[in-house]
C-alpha cells in the first residue's frame, strides 16, 4: 500500500452539501501540488439517502475509492452517518463531525429510535474526536448555511496545506456573495 | 493548464478539443453530466433527445453530414439504441462518430449491471476504456481519430467510478482544420438495402481484423513490467485498483478493450510466470485470451457481480490461496437505523402512491423518482422492469386476468419516461383496448437524474424556450377516450378519479399536473406556506405518518408508548397532503 496517500471520507445525508465540501478539498490539494482523486455516487442516493465521498491525495493516487480500513480522516456532516462509517477508518484516524442529527425514515415513523450517546461512542473508539457545533458557529459567522465551511476549517487545521490554497479553493467554489461569510466560517473552524 | 475534472466533464472537454459539432443524449446516471458539460461549449450543438435511439440517430445524421458527432447514454440506454448501432457499424461514418456508454457496476442507480463491453464485440466496433479523467479527455479525442481512420463508429466505455470520479487533467487546445460538413451522395454506402448491406458486411469483418493489428501498436495499450512473477491484464478503473492492490505486479493496461492486441498479450504471457485478468462483471477479456490458447486465470477467482476495489481484489486472491489471508480489523457489528433514499418533502408523487396503496391497486411501475413508491410506508409498486414498461406490462397483465382482477391494474410513469418509450406502449394499449389504468405523473422535468429538460418541459438543454408536447392531446390522438387531469395535492379528487378510472373496463389515462418541487424556476414550482401540528389537538393517531414525508417526525413522550407528530418547517413545502389525512384538523 502506498503510505504517502492521505485518505479522507466525507459522510452525510444526500442534499447536505458533501459534494461542495469535497470539491473544495480536492481543489486545495491540487493547488498544493498533489495528485488528487475523488469519488462519489450521484443519482438515487441523493434523495435523502446515506452518502459517502472519497477524497485521496498524495504524490501518486491510483484508486479513486479509499480502501476499507485505511481512512485517515472522517469528515461527518451528520452524527449517525459519522458513526455508521467508522469501520472505513484505520485505528488512530481523526474524526471530525457536525453535532447535527437528521432522522432516518424509520425514526420519523416512530418504528426505531435514533441511537443515543453516539458522540461518546465515537470518542471512545477515536480519541481526539472533535464534535463541532457547526450550525451555531456558522450563525455567528453570519449564515447558518455556512456550517459545512466551519467543519471544513476544522478539517483543514489537521492537514499540512498552506492557508492560501484553502482560500483560493473556497474563492473558486463559493459564489461571490457568500464568500466573506464562508471565509469567516472557515477561520472559525480552523481555530478549533 | 490543469483542472480537476470528473470523468464526465473530461469527456465533454475531449469532445470540445476533438472539434465535435453535434452532441445528443438522453439523461441517465452515471452519464448525464457529459451533455450538461458539453452545453458549456458554444461551438457544439448539444441537445436532449427523447430517448437513446433518437440520440444516436441524431449523431449518426450529423456524422453522415460530415461533422464529428457524439451520443451519450447509460448502459441500458444502449439497448434502446441498439437498432441503429448495429447498422451504423455497416455504413461507417462521415465525420467521426463516438458513442459514450457509462456502465453502473454495483447498480448504484440502475436496474441491472449489464456489461456493455459485450456490445463492442456484438456490433463489431472498437471500444476504448479510460482509467481516469485525463484518459477520458484524451481517449475521447483519440476515438474520433480512430473513427475517421477506420470508417467506423467508436464506443467509449466509462463506469460510475470513472464518470463520477474526479482527477487532475491537463487541458489542450482544440483541433483545427477539420473538413467543413457538406452533403455527399453515397447511397451504396449509406442505404442499407440488402444488396448494399451484403457488400458492407465483409468490409466490417476486414475492418475489425485491421483494428486488431492496429491495437498492437496503439500507445494506449501499455506493457508495464515490474516483478515477472505475476502479470495482470486490466483496464479502466480496475487498473487503478490492481496497481493499488499489487504494486509489484506487472500489468498489461488495455486502453482499447476491443479488438484486443493479440501480439502484446502473447508477449506479456510469455514473460510472466502466472497470468491473470482482473475485470469487473463479465469475463469479456478473459474469454478472448482463452480463445488465443493462452492460459489465464480470471473469473475462477474474481466475482462476476458488483464493483471491484483494491480490497475486493486482494480478498479474491487470498480466498484462492494465492496470497496470505488479509488481517481483518474487528468491527462492532451493530444494527443502526438504515437511511434509504426517499421522495422529497412536497413531492407530488407521494399522495398518489398513498392512494394506490389504500385502493389495493396492483401497480406496474417505471424508471424514475417515483420508483421510490415501492418503499415503505407507501409500498405501492409491484413491478418495475425498464423505461416505458409500466404501460405495456399493465396491458399484458390485464389480458391474463379475469375482469374482477383487471380493475386493480394501474401503470405509473413519469412525463420524461412516457415520452422516452411510454408513447408506443400507450399506443399498443389503446389500439388493443386493454382495460388498464395509466397514471402519467407529469412533474414537468426529468427529475431523478437531476432535473433535465425534456420535450414537454418547455425548455431545451440550453435553457431556450421550446415547443411543449401536449401530453393530454397526445394520449387522445393515440386513441385514449377516457382521460382526466388531476391535482395530486388534492387527495379526495384524486381518489375519486382513481376509483372511477380503475372501475372502468376500458383503457384510461390520468395525468397529474404538479411540478417537481426541486425545480428552481418559480414559474414552474412555488413553495407554499409551511404547516405545523397543533400539539394540543394532535391525538397521536399517526395517520399523517402514513405518507412517509421526511418533514413529519414522530415525537414519542416519556413513556415511549404514546407521542405526537411534529412538522419541520424548514423542510415542509406546504403541499397539504398530510393536512388532508388529519381527521382532527391538527395540521394548519
Amino acid at each position: 500500500m502506498s503510505k504517502d496517500v492521505t485518505n479522507i471520507l466525507l459522510v452525510g445525508v444526500g442534499g447536505q452539501g458533501t459534494l461542495l465540501a469535497s470539491e473544495i478539498l480536492s481543489e486545495a490539494f491540487m493547488l498544493a501540488g498533489f495528485d488528487v482523486k475523488k469519488s462519489e455516487i450521484h443519482g438515487m442516493s441523493q434523495r435523502g439517502g446515506s452518502v459517502v465521498s472519497h477524497v485521496r491525495f498524495g504524490d501518486k493516487v491510483y484508486s479513486p475509492v479509499v480502501p476499507e480500513g485505511e481512512g485517515d480522516i472522517l469528515f461527518g456532516f451528520e452524527l449517525l452517518e459519522t458513526y455508521r462509517y467508522l469501520s472505513l477508518l484505520r485505528p488512530g484516524a481523526k474524526v471530525i463531525a457536525n453535532n447535527f442529527r437528521i432522522l432516518p425514515p424509520s425514526v420519523l415513523l416512530g418504528k426505531e429510535l435514533y441511537p443515543e450517546g453516539l458522540a461518546d461512542k465515537i470518542a471512545s473508539r477515536f480519541p481526539g474526536f472533535l464534535l463541532v457545533d457547526g450550525l451555531e458557529l456558522a450563525t455567528r459567522a453570519g449564515n447558518p448555511r455556512a456550517a459545512n465551511t466551519v467543519l471544513l476549517g476544522a478539517v483543514a487545521s489537521r492537514l499540512d496545506i498552506q492557508e492560501n490554497h484553502w482560500l483560493s479553493a473556497i474563492e473558486k467554489m463559493v459564489p461571490a456573495r457568500a464568500l466573506e461569510i464562508n471565509i469567516k466560517a472557515f477561520q472559525m473552524g480552523r481555530a478549533l | 493548464m490543469k483542472e480537476i475534472l470528473s470523468g464526465n466533464e473530461a469527456i465533454a472537454r475531449g469532445a470540445f478539443e476533438a472539434g465535435v459539432k453535434v452532441a445528443s443524449a438522453y439523461p441517465g446516471t452515471p452519464s448525464t453530466e457529459i451533455l450538461e458539460n458539453v452545453r458549456n461549449y458554444t461551438s457544439i450543438d448539444s441537445s436532449w433527445a427523447p430517448n437513446e435511439k433518437v440520440a444516436l440517430e441524431v449523431a449518426i445524421g450529423a456524422s453522415f453530414g460530415g461533422a464529428r458527432a457524439l451520443a451519450c447514454m447509460k448502459h441500458v440506454g444502449v439497448n434502446v439504441a441498439a437498432d441503429p448501432l448495429f447498422t451504423v457499424s455497416y455504413t461507417g461514418v462521415g465525420g467521426g462518430l463516438v458513442l459514450v456508454v457509462a456502465d453502473d457496476p454495483e447498480m448504484h442507480s440502475s436496474q441491472n449491471e449489464q456489461d456493455s463491453r459485450n456490445y463492442a464485440k456484438f456490433v463489431k466496433v472498437p471500444m476504448l476504456e479510460p482509467a481516469d479523467s485525463q484518459e477520458c479527455k484524451d481517449f475521447t479525442r483519440l476515438a474520433f481519430e480512430i473513427s475517421e481512420q477506420f470508417d467506423t463508429p467508436v464506443m467509449l466505455r466509462s463506469c460510475t467510478r470513472i464518470s463520477h470520479g474526479k482527477s487532475v487533467v491537463e487541458l489542450a487546445e482544440p483541433v483545427s482544420g477539420l473538413p467543413e460538413p457538406k452533403l455527399v451522395k453515397n447511397p451504396q454506402k449509406l442505404v442499407m438495402l440488402p444488396g448494399n448491406a451484403r457488400i458492407r458486411h465483409p468490409l466490417v469483418e476486414e475492418r475489425i481484423v485491421k483494428l486488431a493489428e492496429y491495437a498492437n501498436s496503439l500507445g494506449i495499450n501499455r506493457l508495464e513490467y515490474r516483478s515477472l512473477e505475476t502479470g495482470i491484464i486490466c483496464t479502466g478503473v480496475t487498473y487503478q485498483y490492481v496497481r493499488e492492490a499489487f504494486p509489484d505486479a506487472s500489468t498489461l493496461k488495455l486502453g482499447m478493450i476491443y479488438p484486443l492486441p493479440a501480439d502484446m498479450i502473447r508477449e506479456f504471457s510469455e514473460k510472466l510466470t502466472t497470468l491473470f485478468v482482473v475485470e469487473e462483471l463479465d469475463p469479456f477479456i478473459e474469454e478472448q485470451i482463452l480463445a488465443l490458447s493462452i492460459q489465464v486465470t480470471g473469473k475462477k477467482i474474481i466475482s462476476l457481480c458488483g464493483e471491484l476495489s483494491p480490497e475486493r481484489i486482494r480478498n479474491s486472491f487470498a480466498n484462492a490461496g494465492l496470497i496470505k489471508p488479509l488481517e481483518v480489523a474487528e468491527h462492532v457489528v451493530e444494527k443502526l437505523p438504515s437511511r434509504p433514499p426517499n421522495m422529497c418533502p412536497g413531492c407530488p408523487h407521494r399522495g398518489v402512491f398513498y392512494l394506490l396503496n389504500r385502493l389495493k391497486a396492483y401497480v406496474t411501475g417505471d424508471i424514475g423518482c417515483y420508483t421510490l413508491g415501492a418503499m415503505q410506508p407507501l409500498n405501492a409498486m409491484d413491478t418495475c422492469v425498464c423505461m416505458g414498461a409500466s404501460i405495456s406490462n399493465a396491458s399484458g397483465i390485464v389480458r391474463a386476468l379475469p375482469p374482477e382482477e383487471q380493475s386493480r391494474v394501474v401503470a405509473v410513469i413519469g412525463d420524461s419516461t412516457f415520452l422516452h418509450t411510454g408513447v408506443n406502449s400507450l399506443m399498443e394499449m389503446a389500439y388493443n383496448m386493454a382495460p388498464a389504468t395509466v397514471i402519467i405523473l407529469d412533474n414537468r422535468i426529468t427529475a431523478m437524474t437531476g432535473r433535465q429538460e425534456n420535450p414537454s418541459s418547455g425548455y431545451t438543454l440550453a435553457g431556450i424556450e421550446a415547443p411543449v408536447v401536449d401530453i393530454p392531446n397526445l394520449c387522445r390522438s393515440l386513441g385514449i377516450k377516457n382521460l382526466q387531469i388531476v391535482d395530486p395535492y388534492d387527495l379526495p379528487t384524486t381518489r375519486r378519479v382513481l376509483e372511477e378510472e380503475m372501475a372502468r373496463p376500458e383503457p384510461s389515462v390520468i395525468i397529474t399536473n404538479r411540478p417537481c418541487c426541486l425545480i428552481k424556476d418559480e414559474c414552474r414550482f412555488q413553495k407554499g406556506k409551511p404547516l405545523s401540528v397543533d400539539q394540543d389537538i394532535c391525538t397521536g393517531c399517526k395517520a399523517c405518518l402514513g405518507i412517509g414525508c421526511p418533514a413529519i417526525e414522530w415525537q414519542p413522550d416519556e413513556s415511549g408508548r404514546k407521542g405526537k407528530a411534529w412538522i419541520d418547517t424548514q423542510l415542509c413545502t406546504g403541499c397539504t397532503v398530510c393536512q388532508q389525512l388529519c381527521k382532527f384538523n391538527a395540521i394548519n
